[in-house]
């Protein structure tokens, strides 16, 4: 019950009109640029950072909170309306959603997805106040060497649980460590990497990466393969639900809650793996038949899922300071540019900025609500901006952002170097999250590594010292010997989510 | 670089050496010892190191297992491409991969950029950005000139403008320092 005080608390502190203003300020920012083809939430938080750096630590939580949620609604958007779904979360949404806009129910499927995602973070969100001090308090008695296995399950799972092949997956792994390499090296000062570039001393920003990576590798990559059609947008009038929608909606959406929220707060459980599961699921209670022609469960679900999971990234990453999405990455290195170091001593020594910023989600939901539903039809325009100058402004925000950090050009020409590598690795497949979270979990682990065997004077058994870390091994381990099994029900699951609409995804 | 015809994306789990076509994509012979090159280099660059005293790790090891780790994995790679398995590039709503690549409008993009990069801190970032701005929609095959300068205009010097005002951060004004 005292969690539930202390949220009020932060809902107190967070509720100013000045607030309310950047959470708004923050959801309309964040659905814009979630509804540009190719950016998710995590784009969204790297490309509007500088905007929030001169703001209280307080303001600034809300208009990220506002931004994430947001941003996930973008891509919702579009692949209700566009069939294409931004980001891998949305793959679900975009099977039945899209089919109901073409059967000229998109309002429906935008209504079901914008208040399924309230539901779901909201329900998330309480959730994460309710788990989180508990497993601080656990984590504060962990030693490094549980953390180290932490973080190389997080990284095993990312790198050969999503995509189709794990050789691209362990490339793009052990790109994103050497990336982390670069810099000083955190115990004896040399620099590493650095080809004697100043500015590489002090590591990379993350943001800069992440800008890089996506948004100028997206813009790069589309500039090589241009579709010289405009894409076709299904007009899309004011979204609202009928009785009958409502009663279809709620059970797929608490359903797809209980899907997202533990997988999200698994390291590298993610929001494909809980939308897929909720659409099979709705896809087997449905009685209906109506699933293949636009059924509303199968929007309901997936959304609900995906905000679900959205909400519990939030448990690792506040708890052990532990990011398990580009998001919660991009968002922790925020944390970090306000001198707050993330970990379990974060809940005990930055008690009311969690709470705020756990209040702050609260508020962010809501008003995504509030200002979705109406505007639904303005970000359907959106989606008619012509492609040149619409990637032109991609490329214009993102060196804004990358050159107001320091105002030096350097940093605009890491910009570039990063957005090639983010066109090569769209040219060959390799997968872009193993990469992000190589180059933030690298140089922690490194720490964590050195820290448990300077403990143990260089024996290496120390790394087994604890229970818990002989229990995420040997979960490792299991997981890989039963990867050929997993990859071959995925398969057969996926036999089963009709071949069609495989198709239709692989050729929209 | 030879950019294949793609065939219909396949559903994840499915190896990639399943399709019917055994081509093989020799653009990722090229990944392959980019990959081994990073990592040699990764290797030799932590070989001239120091290591510390009291510090039973220090720090060559991690980048030695990175540098190894890189090396095996572009190893793997060649002999993947060898027996014919296919990236399956990124699919997007913008992107049409029916047709083959145009590297010359992402060299133009590149170049633009680059201008960017070397003109920033001479003409400013209300010309810089508005030059950004336009040139890339040119590039990208826009044909309206006028309206994205004036476009480019408008946001170079809006956000100028946000950026002094709203948050304190003088972007550099460049030439028209004293004007803005």
């Amino acid at each position: 019950m005292e969690n539930f005080q202390l949220l009020m608390g932060g809902l107190e502190s967070a509720l100013t009109p000045m607030n309310l203003l950047y959470a708004a300020v923050g959801v309309l920012l964040g659905t814009f640029v979630g509804v540009l083809p190719g950016i998710g939430p995590a784009m969204a938080i790297a490309l509007l950072l500088p905007v929030t750096y001169r703001l209280e630590p307080t303001s600034a939580f809300i208009m990220f909170a506002g931004l994430y949620y947001g941003g996930m609604y973008g891509g919702s958007t579009t692949s209700i309306l566009l069939n294409t779904p931004g980001e891998s979360a949305s793959v679900m949404t975009a099977l039945e959603g899209n089919r109901m806009a073409r059967a000229g129910r998109g309002a429906q499927a935008l209504a079901t997805a914008a208040v399924g995602s309230f539901v779901a973070g909201t329900i998330g969100t309480i959730l994460v106040a309710f788990f989180s001090p508990a497993l601080a308090d656990v984590a504060v008695d962990l030693g490094a060497p549980s953390y180290f296995a932490l973080m190389v399950l997080a990284l095993v799972m990312t790198t050969t649980v999503l995509g189709a092949s794990a050789l691209r997956g362990f490339a793009a792994l052990f790109l994103g460590l050497t990336i982390g390499l670069v810099g000083l090296d955190l115990n004896t000062g040399q620099p590493r990497l650095t080809f004697g570039v100043t500015q590489l001393v002090d590591r990379l920003d993350i943001v800069v990466v992440a800008v890089g990576i996506f948004a100028l590798g997206e813009a790069l990559w589309v500039a090589a393969h241009l579709r010289r059609k405009p894409a076709h947008v299904i007009p899309v009038g004011r979204p609202w639900l009928s009785r009958d929608d409502w009663g279809r909606s709620w059970k797929p959406w608490l359903r797809g809650t209980a899907f997202g929220f533990p997988f999200g707060a698994l390291p590298a459980g993610g929001a494909e793996i809980p939308t897929f599961l909720s659409y099979l699921t709705e896809r087997k209670l449905s009685k209906r038949g109506d699933f293949g022609r636009g059924a509303i469960e199968g929007v309901a679900g997936p959304e609900a899922a995906n905000n679900a999971s959205a909400a519990g990234m939030f448990v690792p990453m506040l708890a052990l300071g532990l990011p398990v999405t580009a998001t919660a990455a991009v968002m922790l290195s925020a944390l970090q540019g306000y001198g707050i170091t993330p970990g379990p001593q974060l809940m005990t020594d930055h008690a009311d900025l969690v709470w705020t910023l756990l209040a702050s989600l609260l508020i962010g939901n809501t008003l995504l609500l509030v200002l979705n539903l109406p505007l639904a039809p303005l970000w359907a325009r959106l989606l008619r901006i012509p492609r040149p100058q619409l990637y032109a402004g991609i490329l214009f925000f993102a060196c804004l952002g990358a050159y107001a950090t320091n105002l030096d050009p350097f940093d605009i020409a890491l910009l570039l170097v990063f957005g090639l590598l983010g066109l090569m690795m769209r040219r060959f497949g390799l997968p872009v999250l193993p990469l992000i979270l190589g180059v933030i979990l690298g140089p922690l682990m490194e720490t964590k590594l050195r820290e448990a065997l300077t403990i143990s004077g260089g024996d290496y058994a120390a790394l087994l010292s604890e229970p818990l870390a002989v229990v995420i091994y040997v979960l490792i381990a299991l997981f890989i010997l039963a990867r050929p099994l997993i990859a071959r029900a995925r398969a057969g699951a996926e036999e089963s989510a009709t071949p069609e609409d495989e198709k239709e995804l692989a050729n929209s | 670089m030879s950019v294949h015809d793609t065939q219909p994306a396949h559903p994840e789990g499915q190896p990639a050496e399943e399709s019917p076509q055994r081509r093989v994509d020799l653009g990722q012979y090229g990944l392959a010892v980019l990959l081994v090159v990073i990592g040699i280099y990764t290797i030799i660059d932590a070989a001239g190191l120091e290591v510390g005293f009291a510090d039973p790790v220090g720090p060559r090891v991690f980048p030695y297992v990175i540098g190894s780790g890189l090396v095996l994995v572009g190893a793997l790679l060649t002999v993947a491409t060898a027996r014919g398995s296919q990236p399956e590039p990124e699919d997007g709503e913008d992107v049409d991969l029916s047709s083959s690549a145009d590297w010359l409008t992402v060299l133009k993009l590149v170049a633009v950029l680059l201008f960017t990069v070397a003109t920033v801190n001479l003409l400013g970032w209300a010309i810089s950005g508005a030059v950004l701005f336009a040139g890339a929609a040119w590039s990208l095959g826009s044909r309206t000139l006028v309206r994205d300068v004036l476009v480019g205009l408008v946001l170079a010097i809006a956000s100028w403008y946000a950026f002094y005002v709203g948050l304190g951060i003088p972007l550099t004004p460049g030439v028209l320092d004293g004007i803005l």
